[in-house]
């Protein structure tokens, strides 16, 4: 099997490879959000796993939020409250959004998985007392983790574990460049696949899997004929669990050669430093990495980095996809859809729930845009 | 039907009110400086400083009283805003743009004070306003609490006292009085006080007020906290209240049934709505809204108001969790003795909304009175469907008649 079909396997089945994960003996701790400190609970020999929205139909998530919920918070509560999330031994909850906050509430009261923590991280960066809070707050967090598992996570596990990540982060890095160098290289639905990958495969094996996968990329064993040209693109929003996204984007002629996704460069950009006391040096790194818009550190931050990005990318346009409900990302919207027109970058907004709009309708918008170029 | 008597009071705080917006919109040429703060905002250092507060959430509830929710919150999608976000920032950022809406705009702000005690939407909603005004921001960042406030979180709100305060001085380019500031603590104490007594004549049966009129007369606990104004008004509302009650007049007529209501007003509708409750004979006597200003007596001290102002601050009814959130009902229904809960799912305000079902499922468990949920986007008067709302509070009020009190 090539390292190519692991990742694909464990983003198309995370409960499954969860759930091997669990049978090792590893306690299994969900998250929804890129500011998880999950070098923590690796280093507390637990297993961090990204949770997503579902593909079922919401019954049971209705007595709990109403329509007007977006799908991501809705889906995962549906999947908890339906049994589908049985492999958890826990949850973490940073601070995130208005929605996030209060599911993590209906979360606390309604299930029952063992683990349960609101990781409350301040809402801004861009001040010493804020980063100080930060690092209390982390530091909150460790020593929950090791009451409920009755340990010590030393500065030395903790100091393995910001290894490993350093290096996936590395690795993620590389291979977006090898994307947006040679995009016939490997195929979105692939990369995307691969990224989401990360979030749920156990992660002591991940350096040498990526090694691997990039060797075999470069060696071009997942090379595509398909490579007439395409026009760069920059995909901006939340998360994108729509492997079909990327497919029909590439049919319809551009290709994603960075992005600004929580599910993305957000969640694996940055190194941690290996210096210094080990909270401080998460927390430098939250500090520094893009922001998601429910962070604040200067009110242009994020239309300033799109616009950085687009430009080192050397991409032509800017699709935006949005959750529908979604607050942090609505309000930022117009300000940078402003920002990019006055740098002559055009972008179109695509706004989803748990299913992408009609193919056709997709396709018909992904071809004006393009065409627009 | 009787109508409900008129509150004397009401003339008064339309006075107010109206001398408020003048001196706010002419403080440039006064040469005051005005600062824009949300409704939950640690607002004494303002008024300790002599900057004029203006609330955009009390704009929005103007807006959306006087109908125009509608109109600018279409001119915000047009503007790019999606329909799904809060109809105050909404309407709010389309009228600073267009300097529409009942007054024309609200006066320019010198600075912004975004408090996210209540939600994160005004984190964003401010910093739209600071790209468009170009004025500097202060997020007071109030981690929110969802079962404790903790060590962690005391320490860094209290220091954000302290950068609030130098903040301020930076954009006064004056001292801070802290002679003074202990006096507006103190009289913003006094306020809630007198807020909460006010409130608390709906003990009385019949209830003196609705939770309608609370609406109505709670602009000057949220802007004004911290002046001499609000202490006299809340004096002269509390003995017009204790008159009502010494004499037996109920806001409504005939008041049969009590009932508790949860979340921010239906603005565009508050009439309708009361005059509705009231034809079943039910008054409105409490509610989770008017009494979010004086939640935070229990935390503050006038000994030591700036230092526990932090807590009072950070421990504010939307920033707990549901299940406290659930617990202050239940309280509620107790001390106001009411037989039902209306709910209203507000499209406009998630941390508000989100969790009523979990809370409704646990006020019918513990305190065993029924719940209605009815929907709406508060000050999007686009979205409100008055005969399904209509139906919905027929049935409840037919529920809870046949039900022995
Ligand atoms: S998609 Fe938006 S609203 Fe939903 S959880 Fe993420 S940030 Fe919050
Ligand atoms: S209505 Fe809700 S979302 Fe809107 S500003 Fe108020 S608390 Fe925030």
């Amino acid at each position: 099997m090539n390292e190519l079909s692991l990742f694909i396997q464990a983003a198309a089945h995370p409960d499954e490879c969860a759930a091997r994960i669990q049978n090792q003996g590893k306690k299994i701790i969900g998250y929804l959000c890129s500011y998880t400190p999950e070098e923590i609970i690796h280093a507390a020999g637990a297993h961090p796993v990204r949770l997503f929205g579902t593909g079922e139909t919401i019954l049971n998530a209705d007595r709990h939020l109403q329509s007007y919920c977006c799908s991501l918070a809705r889906g995962v509560l549906e999947n908890a409250v339906s049994g589908r999330l049985d492999f958890l031994d826990g949850a973490v909850f940073p601070h995130t959004c208005d929605t996030i906050q209060r599911l993590s509430d209906i979360w606390r009261l309604n299930t029952d998985f063992g683990f349960f923590a609101d990781v409350v991280l301040p809402v801004k960066f861009d001040t010493e007392s804020a980063r100080d809070y930060l690092r209390e707050v982390l530091e909150k967090f460790k020593e929950e983790l090791e009451r409920w598992l009755n340990i010590t996570i030393t500065d030395q596990s903790l100091g393995r574990s910001f290894e490993i990540y350093n290096t996936i982060r590395k690795k993620l890095t590389e291979l977006y460049e090898l994307k947006s160098e040679n995009p016939e290289l490997i195929s979105g639905r692939d990369l995307a696949a691969v990224v989401k990958g990360t979030m749920i495969m156990e992660r002591d094996s991940l350096p040498d899997h990526l090694g691997r996968l990039i060797a075999e990329i470069k060696s071009g064993l997942y090379t595509r004929s398909d490579t007439g040209k395409k026009k760069r693109l920059i995909l901006s929003g939340s998360i994108c669990d729509h492997p079909d996204f990327y497919e029909l984007l590439e049919k319809s002629g551009g290709i994603v050669v960075g992005d600004d996704l929580c599910t993305g460069e957000r969640f694996f950009e940055g190194e941690i430093e290996q210096t210094g006391s080990p909270m401080k040096a998460i927390s430098r790194r939250y500090a520094e990495r893009t922001i998601c818009p429910a962070k604040h550190v200067s009110e242009r931050a994020r239309g300033e980095a799109l616009i950085k990005k687009v430009k080192d990318r050397n991409a032509q346009g800017v699709i935006f996809l949005f959750v529908k409900f979604c607050d942090p990302h609505a309000f930022d919207y117009p300000y940078i859809k402003e920002m990019l027109e006055k740098e002559s970058i055009p972008g179109i907004m695509i706004e989803v729930e748990d299913q992408l709009p009609p193919e056709g309708q997709l396709k018909t918008r992904f071809e004006t845009f393009i065409h627009m170029l | 039907m009787a109508e409900s008597p008129k509150i004397k009071m009401d003339e008064k705080m339309k006075e107010i009110m109206t001398g408020y917006y003048i001196e706010a919109k002419t403080a440039s040429e006064t040469g005051k400086k005005v600062a824009w703060i949300t409704s939950g905002g640690p607002v004494e250092p303002l008024i300790a400083m002599d900057v004029i507060p203006v609330y955009p959430e009390n704009h929005g509830a103007m807006i959306g009283a006087s109908k125009m929710g509608g109109d600018l919150c279409e001119r915000a999608e047009a503007m790019g805003y999606s329909g799904d976000l809060c109809s105050y920032a909404r309407s709010d950022i389309a009228s600073a743009v267009i300097e529409g809406g009942p007054i024309g705009g609200l006066p320019k702000p010198d600075m912004l004070v975004a408090c996210n005690n209540i939600c994160g939407t005004v984190m964003k909603w401010y910093e739209v306003l600071a790209r468009f005004y170009n004025v500097p921001l202060f997020i007071f960042d109030t981690p929110m609490c969802h079962t404790e406030y903790r060590e962690e979180s005391k320490r860094y709100v209290k220091r954000q006292v302290l950068e609030y305060i130098a903040f301020l001085e930076t954009v006064c380019k004056k001292k801070f009085d802290y002679d003074v500031m202990a006096e507006v603590g103190r009289r913003s104490i006094q306020a809630q006080q007198l807020w909460q007594a006010v409130l608390d004549t709906a003990m009385a049966r019949p209830s003196p007020m609705t939770a309608f009129d609370g609406f109505y007369h709670l602009a000057l606990i949220v802007t004004l906290r911290g002046t001499q104004i609000a202490v006299e008004y809340y004096k002269d509302l509390l003995k017009e209240m204790e008159e009502r009650v010494s004499r037996g007049t109920g806001a409504v007529p005939n008041e049969k049934y009590r009932l508790m209501w949860d979340n921010l007003p239906i603005w565009y509708r508050l009439k309708w709505l009361s005059r509705k409750f009231a034809a079943h004979n039910a008054c409105l006597v409490a509610d989770t809204y008017n009494t979010a200003w004086c939640r935070s007596l229990r935390y503050i001290h006038s000994e030591d108001f700036l230092d526990s102002m932090a807590e009072g601050y950070t421990r504010m009814y939307l920033n707990i969790g549901i299940d406290q959130m659930a617990d202050t009902i239940i309280e509620m229904v107790q001390k106001y003795k009411a037989d039902g809960l209306v709910m209203h799912s507000n499209r406009s305000c998630k941390p508000y909304s989100f969790g009523q079902f979990d809370i409704a499922r646990m006020v019918r468990e513990r305190a065993g009175i029924p719940c209605l949920m009815i929907e709406s986007h508060m000050v999007d008067e686009r979205s409100f469907s008055e005969s399904q709302t209509e139906t919905r509070i027929d049935a409840f009020m037919e529920m809870i008649s046949s039900t022995p009190h």
